[in-house]
């Protein structure tokens, strides 16, 4: 574990991924041509607030580890911004891609 | 206070990369960051390694601040900007470390990291080397810094903002949702504490919001500006942000930090604790 504020680094997920009973929201930030890394990637709760924030790896990919809820995910980058939600009902991984553009 | 008199924008930080006298210093836990890009002229400031003392939990004292600065190539009438990721939240606490140890001239770079990106400005990977200095810190000013009992007897007495997510403040999870959930303390908040969390007073950028908007976010939360305020979070990062809002851009004038924050208070002995929403 980290004791600090800072996120672990930002790796890909399995699908068949163990997530020791936490609500993992995961995915990729992609464009028109294939991943996108490097973007700052916003989860905001089901009233729009802000919870947490990343950055995604160089390959695009960003986790978070959440409670259950319905959660909007939001890229920015320089070439443009994005967003997806996603419904993390409960413990297991919930996968989300986000386009930016 | 003035905006511009604790602030730079991006655009006039890159405008002055090459001032003499002016001072860029990253300031990040993870410092791969730095290490893959910084901003041309930038030193590297460690938050855990270099600011924090390798045995106690607490600051390095104020020869270790020194020798720090003088290594790092900074000297007392510099100024000093610094900037980092996580929308400036180590930033943010680095500045209220140099300012309790008693250097004036630092600002942040409004936005940190995160706006520097976005605006597709550069950076780069060469090796910073600035000639040593001699560096001499002040005693620290404790007038910033709150400890334990002072949070304990703060309880309905004085503001105390709780500046992490809502679902911190209510005890639903125990550290910011971009982590595991791993922590060994009690979840709660301190009673009488309101709820603001950190990023209520940054635009999604990472720029701090306009001084009438803070004065109005925390006003409608209830603070009580006539009063002394503590701010704390986790583990004293995220309340250096507010703190900077609250003393730097406000312009409050008892605005204290408490760095123990939640890793501290949520161990403790016997204090009380509250759970919930508010």
């Amino acid at each position: 574990m980290s004791d600090g504020c800072g996120a672990p680094a930002q790796t890909a997920v399995s699908a068949q991924e163990d997530t020791n009973g936490q609500v993992v929201v995961a995915g990729k930030v992609t464009g028109g041509d294939g991943p996108v890394g490097g973007a700052y990637v916003r989860l905001l709760n089901a009233d729009g607030e802000f919870t947490g924030e990343v950055q995604a790896s160089a390959e695009g990919d960003f986790r978070f580890y959440a409670a259950p809820g319905t959660w909007t995910v939001r890229a920015l980058h320089r070439t443009g911004n994005g967003e997806a939600t996603v419904d993390a009902e409960g413990p297991g991984l919930h996968q989300v891609s986000i386009p930016v553009a | 206070m003035s905006r511009e008199d604790v602030l730079v924008t991006t655009q006039w930080a890159e405008d002055n990369l090459n001032t003499p006298g002016v001072v860029f210093a990253e300031v990040d836990e993870d410092t791969t960051a730095y290490d893959g890009g910084h901003i041309p002229g930038a030193v590297k400031i460690d938050w855990k390694n270099e600011l924090q003392d390798p045995v106690r939990r607490d600051f390095v004292d104020k020869a270790g601040f020194e020798a720090l600065l003088s290594e790092k190539g900074i000297a007392n009438d510099d100024l000093v900007v610094l900037y980092g990721g996580n929308n400036n939240w180590f930033a943010a606490y680095a500045y209220w470390y140099f300012k309790l140890y008693g250097h004036d001239k630092v600002k942040l770079l409004d936005g940190g990291r995160k706006k520097w990106e976005l605006d597709g400005r550069e950076l780069t990977t060469d090796e910073v080397k600035r000639e040593r200095t001699n560096y001499t810190a002040r005693e620290q000013n404790l007038s910033l810094r709150a400890f334990r009992d002072e949070v304990v007897d703060a309880i309905n007495t004085k503001n105390l903002v709780d500046v992490r997510s809502p679902d911190e403040f209510s005890g639903k999870l125990l550290a910011p949702a971009h982590l595991p959930q791993e922590s060994a303390q009690r979840a709660g908040h301190i009673p009488s504490a309101v709820n603001v969390p950190w990023s209520k007073a940054a635009n999604e950028d990472g720029t701090f919001k306009s001084a009438e908007e803070l004065k109005e976010l925390y006003e409608e939360a209830g603070l009580d500006t006539a009063k002394p305020t503590i701010a704390y979070c986790r583990i004293g990062e995220r309340s250096s942000h507010t703190w900077f809002a609250l003393h730097e851009l406000i312009g409050l004038e008892d605005v204290k930090n408490y760095d123990g924050s939640w890793t501290e208070y949520g161990s403790l002995v016997g204090v009380p604790i509250e759970t919930g929403a508010k």
